[in-house]
């Protein structure tokens, strides 16, 4: 046991099956056993010398990635090969069955030596990356010049890609997803990566060329917002439809009872406003094309009552039913886009009603380009007011030149210039990290067009026509518009509902809530001494019930409603009863005192 | 000038002294530093401020600065003899310890290069040793063999560790010491607190020697130097992160926990849960025990507080909330 210290310890899979002499020995030839085909090529081998350890991998679920081997800084990709395989001649299982390409797993991964590129290769090199672009993974590989951004941005503008609206899926006509947004005219960017095409995203193209000027615009550009030429969003740009689809079905209920599509009754419990049926079919269910406004019925639909009807004073017990129709969201409308009837997994009847609005840029619609520039209109401006440059051409979009330098993203620049480059030249320019085109050749593309090659240009003031002194950078960027949009999140509330249990407002917006006033906020009303303020929040505006107090005893009056007296519970008495104000919530919170055995006393004072 | 910078009735001193404490606490957290390389890093930032407001009986790296009277403190040699003795050694920092399970025995074996660091001889060892253990000791060759009385396993490693820590010599406590220049004279900085030992002792001087343990310097200089200390600190650690708060506010903070005339904690044992009303004691933690122990006692809430009024749902006592209307009577 003592000497196996100083052999290499093999593991196989995590377990240790033996020992032996040389470990470096045994890990070479094995690797070169998997690369010529001997050893299943699916097998890692990673090698800690300081820990004399072997660790070998043959078992499923290790992430696995291909790299070309390195022999004494010699790439096993000859130049022949490469030949062969641009000609088509060889496929990349030849790679492979040859030992040229070999996958490493994230163990063997830490005894690797990558070059990233070719022209790096030394003699202790062991791998080369097959491209430089493989470093990153597929969603930094759409964006373009991500090198040249930092990389808090780069994670930004990934998962802001995600946000985009565009072509989702070109079956979007019959599906019904729950909620999705369709981009109208979607464009492929003009600066592309390599991994965008191999992935074949110019076939679901989540974007637009925007024409983009740096510069202010009467200040409604500060502070990350974005100034849009109306004009443009006249013209369709970055606009979108919504559809959403409501589910109902009818469900069975223990005791053989059923809801039924149909339209209600006016004697149905809940019944709505015969307004709100208008557009029901005879079946209950809403026709395609009908346009519908917030709390427009979309299906109609009556449910059993939730408990049982007790006998009646006839001794038969009649069928009361509830009314339980689908109904479009506060702040929805739009147009029924398509009806569906099918049958629930359970056998029920299923209606799926799709309805459809058209989103027309707004302020405060979100939008961001591939560099985590992301930002909110702030003022659609008219396309006569906005400035121009010599040849006419009026920007769609003009982002603050403040957003630039502390946020480092020099691809957005490069972007700008790459962009106004191809849509002069009608090339698509590259933008491949680490691989892209680079600055000097849009920079000779702009000059052969008769642009500044610094991509600067004179603009005109839309206003007084005077020029502008400063030349403004002006290009072509691909812009994203995000889910994000006003019109599906604004919200407003002045009265409204209030929670049974407290009687305090509801929250949320679909609830048609009230915005929370919290502790926080409420130590800051403190803070200014606001008595009376925080009062009114506190009390007026939410839960302000009144409640007669005995002052006797301190207990909380009851009502008979029936002889339209109150009297204590108590004292059984009703000649000491006062009024008083308190919250609700306070209410409650005697009750539930109470509820613990504990009696709480609400002694009366006058008030000084 | 004083009077026209007092504060106005009514104005909610607490909720500002908070908010004023607070906010900038919520910048802390996000940049803490480490500085590299400093030697005996206390903490700092919010770390140490929790520690200063629910005052930890033993902050988490006690250090003491001793100042020294004028006679050891402007040489460096005569600091650090005191420094020396100050040190607190125990028997496992000079000396071996190994247990013999099969003879139920002890060895000490003594570093005899630590030995002269210390300026001690094994005599010493054999002296204290002797103080504590129970059984025969005996001298053989280079180590101090000990046979305890009782041979059951457990009481001959509870023995040795009782050995490991026995004290040979300085200041129970302190375990570090280093001697710093500063302000042309000499001081000790420790690791490890014993601010009432250290006082007493001969050359320290005791008007300016320091302890970061709040706890401590109230016991040994009582509540008023306990409540400047947690005001030296808690600016200290503000002032350090460059978050300008006004004095006052920690002034009225430590003038809260040191109220009763002992140090106490801001949260749920301390101020917070020694709050007079019922309600809003039971709004702020354990609610149950709270109402349910009032009811034992059959508690009144007169409702003078702030947050009582707010559950109740009346104007609260602060700002425009003090002030009532009185009407005078005409005479008929």
């Amino acid at each position: 046991m003592e000497k196996s210290k100083e052999k290499t310890a093999v593991y196989l899979n995590g377990r240790l099956v033996g020992f032996h002499e040389d470990g470096s020995a045994l890990t070479a030839s094995l690797r070169e056993k998997r690369r010529s085909g001997i050893i299943s090529r699916q097998s890692n081998f990673a090698y800690f010398p300081r820990e004399r350890s072997l660790y070998i991998n043959t078992d499923s679920g290790r992430a696995r990635r291909p790299y070309i081997v390195v022999d004494k800084g010699k790439s096993r990709l000859a130049p022949e090969v490469g030949e062969k395989l641009r000609k088509k001649e060889v496929s990349w299982d030849y790679l492979i069955t040859n030992g040229i390409i070999e996958y490493l797993d994230a163990e063997e991964e830490e005894n690797a030596f990558v070059a990233t590129r070719e022209e790096e290769l030394t003699d202790e090199h062991t791998h080369l990356e097959i491209d430089p672009v493989s470093i990153v993974g597929v969603t930094v590989a759409q964006l373009p010049f991500p090198e040249y951004n930092s990389s808090p941005r780069i994670t930004m503008a990934c998962a802001m890609s995600k946000q985009s609206l565009g072509h989702y899926a070109s079956n979007f006509n019959i599906r019904m997803d729950s909620r999705a947004h369709l981009l109208y005219y979607p464009q492929v960017p003009l600066v592309q990566t390599r991994p965008y095409r191999t992935l074949k995203f110019s076939k679901r193209p989540c974007g637009q060329n925007f024409v983009v000027a740096v510069a202010t615009y009467y200040g409604y550009n500060m502070g990350d917002a974005i100034v849009i030429n109306r004009n443009a969003i006249d013209r369709a740009l970055a606009r979108s439809v919504f559809y959403k689809t409501y589910e109902t079905e009818e469900r069975r209920y223990p005791g053989g009872q059923k809801d039924k599509f149909e339209i209600p009754q006016p004697t149905v419990a809940g019944y709505r406003e015969e307004a709100m049926y208008a557009k029901l079919g005879e079946d209950g269910i809403i026709f395609p094309e009908a346009e519908v406004q917030a709390k427009d019925v979309l299906v109609g639909k009556t449910s059993p009552p939730r408990f049982l009807e007790e006998v009646s004073g006839f001794g038969i017990a009649e069928e009361k039913k509830r009314e339980n129709s689908s109904v479009l969201k506060e702040g929805e409308e739009g147009f029924v886009d398509s009806v569906l009837l099918t049958e629930s997994p359970s056998g029920n009847k299923l209606v799926k009603v799709k309805v459809r609005s058209v989103k027309i840029p707004e302020t405060g619609d979100k939008f961001a380009s591939r560099h985590g520039q992301k930002g909110v209109i702030g003022l659609l401006a008219n396309q006569e007011d906005l400035p121009f440059t010599e040849h006419g051409v009026v920007p769609d979009l003009i982002i603050n030149p403040h957003a630039i330098p502390s946020r480092m993203t020099a691809g957005h620049i490069l972007e700008m210039l790459g962009g106004k480059a191809a849509s002069m030249h009608g090339k698509i320019m590259d933008g491949t990290a680490f691989n892209g085109d680079k600055e000097e050749t849009f920079s000779k593309i702009l000059e052969s067009y008769g642009f500044k090659s610094d991509g600067k240009e004179r603009l005109y003031d839309g206003i007084s026509g005077e020029a502008i002194e400063a030349e403004i950078f002006v290009g072509v960027v691909y812009y994203q518009k995000l889910h994000h949009l006003v019109s599906n999140k604004m919200h407003v509330r002045s009265r409204g509902p209030v929670q049974l249990l407290t009687h305090q407002p509801t929250e949320g917006r679909a609830r048609e809530g009230g915005l929370r006033f919290g502790e926080m906020e409420r130590d800051c009303l403190i803070g200014h001494g606001a008595s009376m303020l925080l009062k009114e929040r506190m009390l007026e505006e939410s839960d302000k019930t009144t409640e007669l107090i005995c002052s006797k005893c301190g207990s909380v009056a009851v009502t008979d409603h029936i002889r339209n007296k109150s009297y204590c519970p108590l004292c059984g008495e009703a000649d000491e009863l006062y009024h008083i104000e308190i919250s609700y919530a306070f209410k409650l919170l005697l009750d539930e005192i109470k509820a613990i055995g504990v009696f709480p006393r609400i002694m009366l004072k006058d008030k000084a | 000038m004083a009077r026209k910078r007092a504060i106005d009735p009514g104005e909610a001193v607490g909720i500002l002294s908070a908010q004023s404490i607070g906010e900038p606490g919520t910048q802390m957290t996000m940049r803490t530093f480490h500085y590299a390389g400093v030697a005996e890093q206390v903490p700092t930032g919010l770390p140490r401020l929790i520690e200063i407001v629910d005052v930890r009986r033993t902050p988490k790296k006690p250090t003491m600065e001793i100042y020294l009277t004028k006679e050891y403190s402007k040489n460096e040699e005569s600091a650090k003899k005191i420094a020396e003795e100050i040190e607190e050694v125990s028997l496992g920092k000079i000396a071996e310890i190994r247990e013999n399970f099969a003879r139920k025995e002890i060895e000490i074996i003594p570093d005899e290069e630590g030995l002269k660091e210390q300026g001690l001889t094994r005599g010493d060892i054999v002296k204290k040793v002797k103080k504590t253990v129970s059984g025969s000791i005996r001298e053989e060759g280079n180590s101090i063999v000990i046979t305890p009385k009782t041979t059951l396993l457990r009481s001959v490693r509870r023995t040795t560790n009782k050995l490991r820590t026995l004290h040979i010599k300085g200041i129970n406590g302190i375990s570090r010491v280093v001697v710093l220049k500063g302000d042309g004279e000499y001081y000790i900085r420790t690791g490890g607190t014993n601010f009432e030992e250290v006082l007493k002792w001969k050359g320290v001087d005791s008007d300016r020697s320091y302890t970061n343990n709040i706890k401590e310097v109230e016991k040994v200089l009582g509540i008023e130097a306990g409540r400047n200390a947690i005001i030296k600190e808690a600016k200290q650690v503000l002032d350090m992160q460059k978050l300008d708060v006004d004095t006052r506010h920690i002034m009225l903070l430590a003038d809260a926990m040191t109220m009763n005339g002992e140090i106490k904690p801001v949260g749920r044992h301390g101020l917070s849960g020694e709050k007079v009303s019922i309600l809003a004691r039971a709004a702020f933690e354990e609610t149950i025990k709270h109402l349910i122990a009032a009811a034992v006692k059959s508690d009144e809430d007169r409702l003078l507080g702030v947050t009582e009024n707010v559950i109740v749902g009346q104007e609260v006592p602060v700002g425009t909330g003090t002030v009532k209307l009185a009407m005078k009577m005409g005479k008929k």
